[in-house]
């Protein structure tokens, strides 16, 4: 295929991925350095009330947004520098905590609070996601294929299941006197309450978690298992290599390939958490990074967004994503410039 | 071959792997089924501390709302029998009638056709030929646990649901059109090239992949509230204001969307042996006609496994739709959490759950359908590289 038939082919998606994406993130990059703000006026206003002996008149200086001739509120965009980041990082607030060695005061603070709790959250679920959907497909491979099937189709409905209501759903089982908790309350013999310490919601989230997405890595490693090579797992058996010596030796490097993608996939999506918050309503005990974000874009009371803030949070998110994923894309890199020499 | 793996296997291990699987099988389906049950109770029953009571609903069948063994046997039965026609029936019914190289649309109508079908035969045509059988069966024909569907048709006719049933349609079904053209166009393109551009194409894609979306939804915000004023030296008085507009979400979807498209289409075309467009080059066709005539005929599984997974992120969607709609107007997995978030009293709860199967059905039967094609659409990106 020569080039011009090429670049036929693949321009409308790349035009589109320019213009849709691209273009977006460089308005974030430009908003992060911007604040939009009402213009506001200071007035005196004269408030004057009757009362029996005349008129009482206050006099108050006060501060209100500017009404242009539209209705609407005049606002005016200013380059800032990187007031946007520090308002997200809070960096004085910070070294106060550290002056004062409280961990506790660190993680009262919005961003680190959040950053705290996605990557403990993706990478406390990484290895879980990874060994249930391993054990999930060895079992599966272990069973007749009659019920295979129907074993996948199970498995196939926590994956598929909108991720708000998945979370809502395991949310139902343990809210208020859900069976879940009931049956803990009668098995531990106390009172359990689920949602109101941190802990116990982080723990029904990563819960969430790995029921959500172990069904899709046990998919992916089952379809792995399917072509190892049969002779080789002859040749070690005939080799006197024990079970574990038989799936540590030659069934597990040859899924090895899987569990780099279903790493990098789980680390992709667990680091946007975000439906968790929602469904499980954690806001106020636990948030991730792209709940703070969603929390800047949404309009509080006076109809006002803090659009530069949540662009310096969304630039911060990028930057972490970034670096987490380092470490994976270079082994698939060096892999890949191997396999090509 | 024989599987050596099997005749080895240690009956203990093989157990164990029975067990885990009925364990597993559980904690998979349990939350589902769970809310399955309590949006057809009444709120006495739906939040029982007793999960007996749940089940089988005695505040509810006081009611005379109820479900008797027959109607359980028979309802059963059909829903079995369904999803023993979806796996093999369908199938060939979708390929013997539908015309050469329109097979995805054979799919798409053959799959509309039977699910609308089965909802009138189901919540139609049975519920009342099985009163009538009721009324003669006797002790049979007695309920035995309750049921109600009071909270569904509270959802749906009283709560407007429909207005937000058909923005979910709009904006997913613009996702899967816009999203399977310009995508498969590239995948095609991706697939055939090997020159240093397509990797790095491909490279930014995954860039883009990772991504997360509040990043985009930043991005676009200002845009969308703004638009009509930014886009009036363009289209002048008749520039739309873009927030609040079901359309124009789908671009923001799509965006997230695209390179995870590319990605997959461009793995199935690659399983295309490449000597087939050549053969129809050698005989006198244009790159594009090849693509066209030759290649996307046999490429329909593929498209229609990428197109389930665009409309699974369409159709799931909460980050993108609740900020870029109205509060009035968005797509159903939105209003669900603001339907959720107001709640006052414990009927309000249980109407949220129905609204809640309600969203998860369809994808239930989506499951049903294309299970193969699902499976085949996860290990593409994996197996094949």
């Amino acid at each position: 295929m020569n080039q011009k038939t090429f670049l036929a082919f693949i321009g409308p998606s790349v035009v589109m991925m320019v213009l849709f994406i691209a273009l977006p993130l460089a308005t974030v990059l430009k908003q992060s350095f911007y604040v939009t703000q009402p213009v506001y006026q200071t007035l005196e206003v004269e408030t004057c009330t009757p009362t029996f002996t005349g008129q009482l008149c206050v006099k108050e200086i006060k501060t209100i947004p500017t009404i242009g001739d539209n209705g609407k509120m005049i606002t005016q965009t200013s380059f800032v520098g990187f007031v946007n980041y520090q308002n997200v990082l809070e960096l004085p607030r910070v070294i106060k905590a550290f002056a004062n060695n409280s961990w506790r005061q660190f993680m009262v603070i919005d961003f680190w609070k959040a950053l705290r709790f996605t990557l403990s959250f993706t990478l406390v679920t990484l290895p879980l996601v990874l060994s249930f959907g391993l054990i999930i497909a060895l079992c599966i491979n272990n069973v007749a294929k009659s019920i295979r099937g129907p074993v996948i189709f199970v498995s196939l409905l926590p994956m598929i299941i909108t991720p708000v209501i998945g979370a809502l759903s395991i949310r139902w089982l343990f809210i208020g006197d859900g069976i879940l908790t009931s049956f803990l309350e009668w098995w531990l013999v106390r009172d359990i309450s689920m949602f109101a310490q941190a802990w116990t919601i982080e723990l029904m989230m990563m819960f969430y978690r790995v029921w959500h997405v172990a069904p899709f890595a046990a998919i992916v490693f089952y379809a792995g298992l399917q072509t190892v090579n049969q002779d080789t797992v002859e040749s070690a058996i005939i080799d006197g290599a024990s079970r574990w010596q038989k799936f540590r030796y030659v069934i597990l490097p040859h899924l090895m390939p899987l569990i780099v993608f279903v790493t990098l996939i789980h680390l992709m999506d667990a680091y946007r958490v975000f439906e968790e918050v929602i469904g499980f309503s954690s806001q106020a005990h636990v948030i991730s990074l792209q709940w703070l974000t969603y929390d800047f874009l949404t309009s509080d009371l006076m109809g006002n967004r803090s659009i530069g803030r949540a662009s310096a949070s969304s630039m911060l998110t990028m930057i972490g994503i970034t670096l987490l994923l380092i470490p994976v894309l270079r082994g698939v890199w060096i892999d890949y410039k191997g396999k090509r020499l | 071959m024989k599987d050596i793996n099997l005749i080895r296997q240690p009956i203990g291990l093989r157990l164990s792997s029975y067990f885990f699987l009925i364990f597993w099988c559980i904690v998979a389906a349990f939350p589902i089924f769970w809310i399955t049950v309590i949006s057809v109770k009444l709120p006495i029953d739906a939040f029982n501390s007793n999960p007996l009571n749940v089940i089988f609903g005695p505040a509810t069948l006081t009611q005379g709302k109820g479900l008797s063994f027959i109607d359980i046997t028979v309802g059963l039965a059909i829903i079995l029998f369904t999803a023993k026609l979806t796996t093999g029936w369908l199938g060939r019914m979708v390929n013997k009638y539908s015309p050469n190289g329109y097979l995805g649309f054979g799919w798409i109508i053959g799959s509309m056709a039977f699910g609308i079908s089965f909802i009138v035969v189901f919540f139609a045509i049975m519920p009342s030929m099985l009163s009538v059988l009721n009324d003669y069966a006797g002790e049979l024909g007695n309920n035995i646990i309750g049921f109600s569907t009071q909270h569904y048709s509270t959802v749906w006719f009283e709560r407007d649901f429909i207005n937000n049933f058909k923005n979910s349609l709009l904006v997913t079904t613009g996702v899967v059109t816009i999203s399977l053209t310009f995508g498969t166009l590239a995948g095609y393109g991706l697939s055939r090239s090997g020159s240093n551009l397509a990797f790095w194409i491909l490279i930014i894609a995954l860039i883009f992949r990772a991504l997360p979306h509040s990043v985009l939804v930043t991005g676009y915000l200002p845009f969308f509230i703004n638009s009509a004023e930014i886009l009036r030296p363009i289209f002048g008085d008749a520039a739309p204001t873009l927030y609040g507009m079901p359309w124009a979400t789908v671009a923001v979807l799509v965006a997230i969307n695209q390179p995870f498209t590319i990605w997959m289409l461009r793995s199935f075309f690659q399983s295309i042996p490449s000597e087939l467009d050549e053969a129809a080059r050698v005989d006198g066709c244009s790159h594009f006609q090849a693509f066209r005539r030759v290649i996307m005929p046999i490429m329909w599984p593929g498209v229609i496994t990428t197109g389930l997974f665009s409309f699974l992120l369409a159709y799931n969607d909460f980050l993108v739709t609740s900020m870029l709609l109205e509060a009035q107007n968005t797509t159903m997995v939105p209003a669900i959490v603001s339907m959720f978030n107001m709640e006052t009293t414990t009927t309000d709860q249980v109407v949220a759950v129905a609204a809640a199967v309600s969203i998860i059905a369809p994808l239930f039967f989506l499951v049903m359908f294309f299970q193969r094609q699902i499976v085949s659409g996860l290990t593409a990106g994996a197996v094949k590289g």
